[in-house]
């Protein structure tokens, strides 16, 4: 008669037994911070509604250390998670053009001009709408 | 040629003693082009014949010797002793139940692969007589990857989620569902929908890829269940603005 031995898997701690599982847990981790930045930008919104001093008052409280701390912290995990999301993308949207597959590293490079260009159109917007 | 004594500490579980697992360590001369599984014949034949371990081919293509070797689910034929210090560890394959040293229990892949139907489902089915299922060279690129799996369960070994909740359907079964479904010559999708985009089905993976990392054949499962979640995604939001278009996708299936 069979009588296996079962091995106890860690429900909790389970992401530190390899290095690929942190890394994993650290991508989606970074979609906690920026929420959470995505939060701070609906407030400074209803800020802005309130009147100019309101709006005022929240941008200084931005600019305080815990604001740049987080905004910082923030900054990085969104890179991580661009970073890894760019580079699964021909894993999950393979290409075939004119009956050839599409390189990988193609497909992540057309990924990274996308997110060039439409960087570069903001920043145009912006310092066209400051001037 | 040069030789070099490598210490090979192996999992031992004899399910008569009714004990936990415990290690066993064997002082192995290793010649320089050896791979794990050549250190544990070694030990079989010369040092302990109670150790039990499955292997066949020695050439990574029946997918019998798979184990977990220094923390990474691998093939011990593929994996040369001369890239690892000189202590390895060699346990059975994560998230099996183990029947006794390195030999683990795989019926639950078994019923998970012949849930997904991994077999050519035919438009008109063909007699013998009538010859082969052709199709082009392009066609069969579209999918070619997902055919080289070997079903050596190391993906399962790697997978967190299926170590979690082994309701998980699991990579290599969901990898040769997504192979049929590529299939020009396969019309069989509709009938493994029920079990691939269930909850269990593709819809419990959340991505970590290890399953691609470990894979010895390059199938990268990981692809092959994100494009399935795509694919079914897609129903979803065609079922939803043509619900006539179900009803007349399952027809079809049905001839």
């Amino acid at each position: 008669m069979s009588r296996p031995y079962i091995r106890p898997v860690s429900r909790t701690g389970w992401w530190l037994a390899q290095p690929r599982y942190v890394r994993y847990m650290l991508r989606e981790i970074s979609s906690l911070f920026i929420g959470g930045y995505m939060l701070i930008m609906i407030t400074g919104l209803y800020r802005l509604s309130q009147g100019p001093q309101e709006y005022a008052a929240f941008l200084t409280a931005l600019l305080g250390p815990a604001g740049v701390a987080y905004a910082l912290v923030t900054l990085v995990f969104a890179a991580y998670h661009t970073y890894t999301w760019f580079i699964v993308t021909p894993k999950a949207m393979p290409l075939v053009i004119a009956g050839k597959r599409v390189p990988g590293p193609l497909i992540v490079a057309a990924h990274w001009l996308g997110f060039a260009v439409v960087s570069v159109a903001l920043w145009l917007l912006m310092t066209a709408g400051g001037a | 040629m040069s030789e070099r004594v490598v210490e090979l500490e192996i999992l031992r579980y004899d399910p008569d003693q009714g004990e936990a697992p415990h290690f066993q360590t064997y002082s192995v001369p290793c010649r320089e082009d050896w791979v794990v599984l050549d250190a544990i014949n070694y030990i079989k034949d010369e040092l302990d014949r109670t150790l039990s371990y499955r292997w066949s081919c020695h050439m990574a293509v029946c997918g019998s010797c798979g184990m977990v070797i220094n923390g990474e689910p691998a093939l011990a034929c593929h994996a040369f002793v001369r890239d690892y210090p000189d202590k390895i560890r060699v346990e059975p394959l994560h998230n099996f139940p183990v029947e006794r040293d390195l030999v683990v229990n795989m019926d639950d892949f078994i019923g998970k692969l012949t849930s997904v139907k991994p077999w050519l489902i035919a438009k008109d089915p063909k007699t013998i007589d009538e010859g082969a299922y052709r199709q082009s060279k392009a066609e069969l690129s579209v999918f070619k990857q997902y055919t080289a799996c070997i079903n050596c369960l190391l993906c399962y070994s790697a997978c967190p989620q299926y170590a979690l909740n082994d309701a998980f359907v699991g990579p290599a079964a969901l990898a040769l569902a997504h192979r049929y479904n590529q299939d020009s010559r396969d019309v069989g999708r509709s009938a493994r929908q029920d079990v691939v985009a269930s909850n269990p089905g593709i819809w419990e993976c959340s991505f970590v890829g290890a399953c691609s990392e470990v894979c010895p054949k390059s199938v990268d499962p990981a692809a092959a269940i994100q494009q399935s979640k795509i694919a079914s995604t897609g129903d979803y939001f065609l079922d939803f603005l043509m619900p006539w278009r179900n009803k007349s996708a399952q027809s079809g299936n049905d001839e």
